[in-house]
């Protein structure tokens, strides 16, 4: 039986003048104990999704269930046995760090004691802080806080939505590092993010773009549908360089992913030729071309064009 | 390269109290290069930022943006520089036309200049028909470029962009720094703050910022050759986690 079961799930928003379309009727599966990535842009419809898992929103159609409970149905079941950190700070800024964790132990019906083993590194942190409102913490440890809260009564399935924007690369790492350490818990992991490098460091995930999902797989099983040859350019004038590429009919895409542009051609024969001459022509200095493997993104715009 | 200075820092330093936020940082940027600066959260980006915008007093070292003296002329430095940041940017309740007007007339642009630079500016982003629109119903990756064209209308020596480009596809993304590399051909300097450290790979040059102090500055290939890392990401952990401050 599968953690999360998601089957043609769809949801609209209307206003007068117009409708939105959040999720397109969208499918997929998560298996126990996976960390499975949701990953696509702003307006995507990853808190759609969210929201309608943890019960807080209705879906127009489909099926949802949440270890083998239905989002509807049985949604006082879900909503206890599940931790929701949603995107944007959700604690009681005027409660202290530790009366915030007492207050959702307490209305989860546990202790903070019973099940401080889970937490116990992440508020080991925090401690310090203890007495602090939650308000006046800084990001990072507004996140850790958050973190505890959805973890106090042990869920088994662990719904985080977008927990690493705005956050440094550092605490970004550390972050993950923590997810690992849960998941061998044995508690499911589900976790949205805009941020495509994080895609590497799930189980499995879900590229989700205007409410509709462009493949769902390992990060490994990603790339490896990427099909064409892909070559990777760079030279000292980067800016001229994209012009003069994307000026070349033969090219299909090219962009720039920093100190490389990536190039693929409508015709997978002869890409370094076409780059070469490219060079050649433009009398370009310090020219490296290199044929590479794609990355998440390439894999992400790909799809987008599709 | 470019070898006019538009921003020099020589021993910038900002204390609050007892605290140095900014700790004895000199660098110089030149014209039309695209410098990034990264930190980790509290490493005292925001601070120098602040300072080098003029919003901010040095406690001491000195400073010269767009030829401007931080301590002395930074009115002057308001004037010749642009600012964006994703979290304020545009305003959402006003059309489209209507936030490039009032930037423009904030910089000071005649009506004349102000309608040639919307009609450019229309056009260049391909938002031609839907100036009336509000800001607010423009998606995030369009409002991101038309907030970066409205802070350089008045073409400034120099921009200043703070974590710009969060949470957008990766084309609309590329479209974005598209237009950083077109204004930075025209000899506008960009001045980038990210969390994105594939997003450093873009700058001409990176800084990093660890507890106050510049701990590195090259572009980002000797960067990472120094490190022996195979991305920035590498590099950036690999000094940033000698950090000994905590939070924001």
């Amino acid at each position: 039986m599968p953690a999360v079961v998601v089957e043609n799930i769809v949801k609209k928003y209307k206003t007068k003048k117009s409708e939105i379309t959040a999720l397109g009727g969208i499918s997929f599966e998560v298996e126990k104990g996976e960390i499975f990535g949701i990953i696509g842009p702003d307006g995507a419809g990853k808190t759609s999704l969210f929201r309608i898992l943890t019960t807080l929103l209705m879906a127009d159609s489909g099926i949802a269930l949440v270890d083998d409970f239905d989002v509807v149905k049985d949604y006082k079941k879900i909503r206890s046995r599940v931790g929701y950190m949603p995107g944007r700070f959700s604690l009681y800024q005027d409660l202290s760090v530790s009366e915030n964790l007492e207050f959702f132990a307490t209305i989860f019906g546990t202790t903070i004691e019973k099940n401080y083993s889970l937490i116990k590194e992440i508020y080991q942190q925090l401690e310090p802080f203890k007495t602090r409102r939650a308000g006046q913490l800084s990001g990072g440890m507004k996140q850790k806080l958050a973190l505890c809260c959805a973890l106090i009564h042990k869920p088994s399935v662990l719904f985080l939505d977008e927990p690493t924007t705005g956050v440094d690369a550092v605490s970004r790492k550390e972050f993950w590092e923590m997810l690992h350490r849960l998941k061998t818990q044995g508690i499911t992991i589900l976790v949205s993010t805009a941020y495509m490098d994080e895609a590497g460091l799930c189980d499995r995930v879900a590229l989700i773009q205007k409410g509709a999902i462009l493949s769902v797989n390992t990060p490994r099983g990603i790339i490896d549908e990427y099909k064409k040859p892909l070559w990777g350019i760079r030279a000292a004038e980067m800016y001229r360089l994209m012009k003069d590429i994307q000026q070349d009919p033969a090219v299909e895409t090219c962009y720039s992913f920093g100190q490389f542009h990536h190039v693929t051609f409508k015709d997978d024969e002869n890409g370094k030729a076409h780059l070469e001459n490219v060079v050649q022509r433009g009398n370009y200095n310090e020219a490296e071309i290199h044929s590479i493997q794609p990355d998440i993104e390439d894999c992400f715009m790909a799809l987008m064009k599709d | 390269m470019n070898t006019e200075k538009v921003i020099t820092a020589s021993q910038l330093t900002k204390r609050f109290g007892n605290f140095t936020a900014v700790d004895h940082i000199s660098f110089d940027v030149y014209r039309g290069e695209i410098f990034g600066f990264l930190g980790a959260n509290g490493a005292g980006k925001t601070t120098a930022m602040r300072m080098l915008c003029g919003l901010s007093l040095p406690s001491s070292g000195a400073a010269t943006v767009a030829g401007f003296d931080v301590f002395r002329q930074n009115e002057m430095i308001k004037k010749n520089i642009g600012y964006m940041s994703q979290k304020f940017s545009l305003y959402e309740d006003l059309t489209i036309r209507e936030n490039i007007r009032f930037y423009a007339g904030i910089y000071g642009l005649t009506d004349e200049k102000i309608k040639e630079k919307t009609d450019q500016l229309l056009k260049q982003l391909q938002l031609e028909g839907q100036e009336k629109n509000l800001a607010r119903s423009l998606p995030l990756g369009w409002k991101q470029k038309l907030a970066f064209s409205i802070a350089i209308v008045h073409d400034p020596a120099i921009v200043f962009l703070d974590e710009p480009t969060g949470g957008v596809d990766p084309i609309t993304r590329r479209e974005f720094w598209n237009l950083i590399y077109e204004a930075s051909s025209r000899g506008i300097t960009i001045f980038v703050t990210t969390h994105y450290m594939d997003e450093a790979e873009y700058c001409n040059r990176v800084s990093i910022m660890v507890d106050g102090k510049i701990e590195a500055l090259d572009s980002p290939l000797q960067l990472m050759k120094q490190h022996e890392a195979q991305s920035m990401d590498e590099v950036f952990l690999h000094l940033a986690r000698k950090a000994t401050r905590t939070g924001d």
